[in-house]
């Protein structure tokens, strides 16, 4: 009974070390998986490397991932504090390209800066939308934003499809896709302000996301509504009794977590490829959940985070042209083997973590059997 | 049944058995010796003794983390003491799990009931064991069993009924019915007497008599000092971890064992002066209210509180206090009715009414200040502004100033006196009387026209109780309206100047606290009102809900 009272790490333990053990594991596990095809693990940690930060292309191309990551990740971070596990993040970047597609094709002859804010607007709409509507069912009627958010994503493919192959697909072009925007219209390469990048899809998107990073921190910890956000989140009833209206905070929570993933179609449609293609998303919207897991929904944590998983993406593709022997499928399995590790199984090393800081630290233990003496004491 | 000696009862002989071998010895049935239990640091048990004697009733009393809970648990095989050494019956023995407590005869029955609620009496006194594979024969001896430990000890109940149609009594004394049917001998009870009316108190005392002059013994948890004196032969005082003195419990009084208890002397009494009721503030009118099932909890209740006075509602648990207290303050939805503060309505629908209701002036100590008040996860300061975060003090415009907030959180905590003085302390690490000051700040400090408080110092230490009781005739004495509910019908009797008393859903009596006795509030308590009409056929027409 009394080895079940264990003592919160503390808070460098828990925002630092864990995740790095986790990762560590995830790169044992995956070194072992190459190892067992024959192929050096050492050399594949090395290509992964270079590949993601060896040079600015390779840089530019990880941050280029890492943007879509910091949105989906702040999505599912926002969320969280209020309790909600929105796993919608994919279905609401992907329809959220409708709303950008909307504005950018009739604007595309104006100066980018002058279509960019607007095509923000309309893509956290759209998206935000997309997020609401499950945010009202859970509010109002009492569905679970789990099970919609999911059905969600399916409706959002649905849509998508349909839309890109019977409304935004011009005639006479074969592949399922929008007209392309004018270049007037594109948002600029980052390659543009800084050389090093070369002609990488990294662009000016990237500064909104850190933006965005920075806006959700503010809003997290310094704001009365991040304040009731946090609070619902911890505790419904208590939210309940101070008169915060927990239907109100779920819909907006829900809509600002639904705009945030929708910045990804700001970033792929007039960052990147700049028309509307089919499965842009690439489940960046999955990738955000392991993202706000590992990053412990922290702006800052989110931004390490999507940076390790933009590296991930682009140094795996590249492990394929450096080593023949280890096919793309390889390179999935790895980063799934960091998404598991990191993500699904995040409190793997925690009790054993906890273990060890009460040993060495008796103090530790003492003050969580206070702690537990008080909660269930009173 | 009213020869309490049935021939042939083992336990009634076993005392003469045991005293063959050694006169000292024979008289115990628990012997800890120098038990000592550390958590890190915390040092919960230091070097304990205690002895109890074969067939009495000990009462173990000390405040919360004073070291009772843990010095039980290392009897009944929860946790494994450090040091030390258990007797049972003289010999010594090394308790590992609580199988082998009930296999050495000692049964615990705890606060919080463990039966399942869809299964009958008997089923649930067999639950968890069954002797074999089919249920049948099992549940066929446990009849039997029943029915003699019915006639023994006079628990009588019926071994069909479904647990969630008895009442709460009942249901206690299917626990103790499971511990004597796994061949308990020492009984340990948990503060049982939380739940009960007095009358089912009374009942439960005298079926604690009954097994004490059969040969069991009790040991019986409680803060309730009037219970020691009331039941117990023995009672032991803990302190901070240690025995502080064991005492016979005709030779001691209530005030001794507080100051015991606390170290310091305490006022057991509240003091006061008579109230002097102003204007009507709080005026409810017709009320009635469903709980999260769709029951009507609350039915058709009037009362006002007047400025200046104390209105205690006085009920079991369980009789619509929770409900009626959060429809009042804005957390539930009213089916119908009309609340008035100061005549004028409140409106209290939406999930934000009580926002609405404090901005109107009416300010609410919840009953569970740990589900409702307080968000143990937040820092201190958090929760010294929860459901005042709006007010312009905090920040201009969408901002929160939390340098601000935590400005008057420090202040708040000194004139409190709450402990430890951080506001930066995640609040779960507060002990629940100065939890409950965290609330009581928060509200008493916005100045509200009406405070409505529920279970004022449920879970709060002796010494905190005191600060709290006079806080709230504080605020009675500047005018105020001020709602208490309480189960303790003793802290009711003290603190209001006026009792309702709640059955059942509805106001079924009014009582002044200077002349109403406690049978009088007792009997109201469970129904019976001495009203000579319509009261009894709608009492008889009402299964007591638990």
């Amino acid at each position: 009974m009394s080895s079940a009272i264990l003592k919160p790490l503390p808070r460098w333990a828990d925002v630092v070390l864990l995740p790095i053990l986790n990762l560590a594991l995830a790169f044992i596990v995956s070194g072992l998986v190459v190892l067992a095809i024959g192929q050096d693990p050492l050399a594949a940690l090395n290509a992964i490397v270079t590949g993601a930060f060896g040079n600015g292309y390779n840089f530019g191309y990880t941050l280029y991932y890492s943007t879509n990551f910091m949105f989906t990740g702040l999505a599912v971070a926002v969320a969280a504090h209020a309790g909600l596990f929105n796993i919608g993040g994919n279905g609401q970047a992907y329809i959220a390209g409708l709303g950008v597609i909307a504005v950018a094709l009739p604007l595309q002859f104006l100066p980018w800066w002058i279509t960019f804010p607007i095509a923000i607007v309309a893509g956290a709409a759209v998206g935000g939308l997309w997020g609401f509507i499950p945010g009202w069912l859970q509010a109002k009627r009492g569905s679970h934003v789990v099970i919609t958010t999911i059905m969600f994503n399916f409706i959002a493919a649905a849509i998508m499809v349909y839309m890109v192959v019977n409304v935004l697909k011009p005639a006479g072009i074969l592949a399922p896709e929008s007209a392309m925007i004018a270049p007037e219209g594109r948002m600029p390469k980052l390659g543009a302000f800084i050389p090093w990048f070369k002609n990488t899809d990294v662009n000016f998107t990237l500064v909104l996301a850190l933006v965005c990073l920075v806006g959700a921190y503010i809003l997290i910890w310094h704001t009365r509504f991040g304040f009731a956000m946090r609070a619902l989140g911890q505790n419904p009833t208590a939210t309940r009794y101070a008169g915060m209206s927990n239907s109100r905070i779920i819909m907006i929570v829900m809509t600002m977590s639904g705009a945030l993933a929708g910045m990804v179609a700001v970033n792929q449609v007039v960052g990147v490829q700049y028309r509307l293609v089919l499965d842009y998303v690439a489940d960046a919207g999955f990738v955000g959940i392991a993202v706000a897991l590992m990053g412990r929904n922290h702006p800052v944590g989110i931004l390490l985070a999507a940076v390790l998983f933009g590296a991930l993406y682009q140094g795996g593709n590249e492990l394929q042209y450096v080593i023949p022997g280890l096919s793309k499928e390889m390179v999935v399995v790895i980063q799934a083997l960091v998404i598991l590790f990191t993500g699904a199984m995040e409190g793997l090393f925690r009790p054993g973590l906890q273990r060890i800081f009460m040993t060495l630290s008796p103090q530790q233990k003492a003050g969580a059997i206070e702690a537990n003496s008080v909660k269930s004491g009173s | 049944m009213s020869s309490d000696t049935p021939m042939g009862d083992p336990i009634a002989q076993r005392p003469q058995v045991a005293a063959a071998s050694s006169a000292a010895a024979s008289d115990l049935a628990i012997e800890l010796i120098g038990i000592n239990k550390r958590f890190g640091a915390v040092h919960a048990n230091k070097d304990i003794d205690l002895q109890v004697r074969r067939g009495t009733v000990h009462g173990i009393v000390g405040e919360n983390g004073a070291g009772k809970s843990t010095l039980m648990s290392i009897l009944y095989g929860f946790y494994t003491a450090d040091s030390g050494e258990i007797r049972v019956n003289g010999t010594p023995h090394a308790i590992t799990d609580s199988r082998h407590a009930l296999a050495l005869g000692i049964g615990m029955v705890h606060q919080h009931f463990m039966l399942v609620d869809n299964f009958s009496i008997l089923e649930n006194v067999v639950l968890g064991a069954e002797d074999s594979a089919m249920l049948g024969p099992s549940l066929d001896r446990a009849r039997k069993e029943l029915t003699r430990l019915a006639k023994e000890y006079r628990l009588d109940v019926n071994p069909d009924a479904i647990i969630e149609d008895v009442s709460v009594g009942t249901q206690q004394r299917v626990e103790i019915l499971k511990a004597l049917y796994r061949g308990a001998d020492v009984l340990i009870l948990d503060e049982p007497t939380g739940v009960l009316t007095p009358a089912e108190a009374d009942d439960l005392f005298r079926v604690l008599r009954t097994l004490r002059d059969q040969g069991k013994t009790i040991i019986l948890i409680t803060h309730k000092l009037r219970e020691i004196m009331a039941i117990t032969d023995y009672v032991s005082v803990m302190r901070q971890g240690a025995m502080v003195d064991t005492l016979k419990t005709s030779e001691t009084n209530p005030e001794q064992l507080a100051e015991l208890m606390v170290g310091r002397r305490v006022l057991l009494r509240v003091e006061k002066t008579a109230a002097k009721p102003g204007d009507t503030f709080l005026s409810v009118e017709n009320l009635v209210v469903k709980d999260d099932l769709g029951v009507t909890r609350v039915k058709d209740v009037s009362f006002t509180v007047r400025a200046g006075e104390i209105v205690g509602i006085a009920g079991v648990a369980g009789n619509g206090q929770s409900e009626l207290l959060e429809s009042i303050s804005g957390m539930r939805d009213q089916t119908s009715g009309i609340v008035r503060l100061k005549g004028t309505p409140l409106s209290l629908e939406g999930d934000d009414g009580a926002h609405r209701a404090r901005k109107a002036g009416l300010a609410h100590v919840p009953e569970d200040r740990q589900r409702m008040g307080l968000i143990t996860a937040f820092e201190e300061w958090e929760n010294a502004m929860l459901g005042y975060e709006d007010d312009p003090a905090y920040g201009k415009g969408i901002i929160l100033d939390s340098a601000a907030a935590q400005a008057e959180a420090r202040e708040r905590i000194k004139k409190f006196d709450i402990r430890p003085a951080n506001e930066r302390l995640k609040t779960a690490n507060f002990s629940g009387g100065n939890q409950q000051k965290i609330v009581l700040a928060r509200e008493m400090e916005r100045n509200p026209d009406v405070l409505i408080v529920g279970q004022p110092t449920r879970g709060v230490d002796i010494g905190a109780i005191e600060f709290i009781h006079n806080q709230i005739i504080k605020m009675r004495d500047a005018g105020k309206a001020i709602l208490v509910v309480s189960v303790e019908l003793d802290e009711i009797r003290s603190l209001a100047d006026r009792i309702l008393v709640m059955f059942d859903g509805q106001i079924v009596g009014e009582a002044d606290p200077a002349t109403a006795t406690e049978g009088e509030l007792g009997l109201m308590m469970a129904g019976v009102t001495d009203k000579k009409a319509a009261a009894p056929a709608r009492v008889a027409a009402q299964g007591q809900g638990s």
